[in-house]
């Protein structure tokens, strides 16, 4: 499962950021997403979550949201297999 | 292509002139697109004008209008009504002598009964609320406030909202809220055009491939 959760997110990094087939293959627990990618604002933002809901059937509240889940490929992995295995 | 611009009725009983483009030959096909709506608007313009251009090469007329508030409206968004949108489609579509509609994404929720309906990739009102409250609380919580949708979205009830830079009424906000696309329409969900929906984007796009095959699909419902 946790292979499946990275691969659903790769894609869907993939589909907001308008990458190149393969290219998010070289994203890594370091790699930077909020906060150092201009166009990953807001909107942008809020379109990765709710798009992580409908691919994962999970619901992510207000208050689960922050700094640190949203900084990096790993921290946003890290949430991602958390809420799948809760739900 | 050739920007033009028609006559669309205000509540109050008079007119405004709105802005829309359009690809007119006086051809016996002849399609009204109404616009995905705010944000999604943006990033798929230029998607929705690519496949007017291959509509055109394909011997079908179309026009996209502006939604009066939206675009390159001298309406103000606030000011905007659910019946209003409504009562401007159908008049746009009657003004350009449409034979067909095609909505995108939001635009879905606003084409006229009288218009045998297309929709690309139709979107429930409150979907496209969600997104926008959820940008609301992310960038509030950037400038250090804590806000909650459920919050807003009650304040957006009972006074209004401005969302991501969209100042929503009061009653658009409440009427808006529930809609959900018509049944009847022909649907073009994603799959069948092909890759990721380009409003995924952060910023606008455009899909050769994605654009063929729409243009493809539109072209074999209109005039197949």
């Amino acid at each position: 499962m946790s292979n499946d959760t990275d691969q659903l997110l790769r894609r869907v990094l993939t589909d907001v950021l308008g990458l190149k087939p393969g290219q998010a293959d070289g994203f890594n627990a370091d790699t930077g997403l909020f906060g150092h990618l201009p166009e990953l604002d807001s909107m942008a933002v809020a379109g990765l979550l709710t798009e992580l809901e409908d691919r994962l059937d999970i619901v992510i509240e207000d208050d689960e949201i922050d700094g640190e889940m949203l900084e990096t490929y790993g921290g946003l992995l890290a949430f991602a297999e958390a809420k799948r295995a809760e739900a | 292509m050739r920007p033009t611009s028609w006559p669309c009725p205000l509540p109050d009983g008079g007119t405004s002139r709105e802005y829309a483009l359009a690809f007119d030959r006086q051809r016996r096909h002849r399609l009204l697109i109404l616009p995905a709506l705010f944000d999604e608007g943006n990033r798929l313009r230029r998607f929705t004008v690519e496949v007017m251009r291959r509509l055109d090469a394909a011997g079908i007329d179309s026009f996209l209008p502006d939604l009066p508030g939206c675009n390159e409206s001298l309406q103000p968004l606030q000011a905007q009504t659910i019946p209003g949108w409504l009562a401007a489609t159908i008049a746009a579509g009657r003004h350009f002598g449409a034979t067909h509609v095609l909505g995108v994404r939001g635009g879905c929720l606003f084409t006229p009964a009288e218009l045998p309906a297309l929709h690309y990739a139709p979107v429930k009102a409150a979907s496209i609320l969600r997104q926008m409250l959820r940008a609301r609380v992310l960038s509030s919580r950037e400038a250090g406030r804590e806000e909650t949708r459920e919050v807003l979205a009650e304040q957006a009830q009972a006074s209004g909202i401005n969302l991501a830079g969209y100042e929503l009424g009061r009653d658009f906000y409440s009427h808006f809220e529930p809609l959900v696309p018509e049944s009847g329409a022909i649907l073009i969900e994603q799959g069948k055009v092909g890759g990721s929906g380009l409003w995924l984007r952060a910023e606008p796009d455009e899909d050769a491939a994605q654009t063929d095959a729409l243009a493809t699909i539109l072209t074999v419902e209109i005039a197949g």
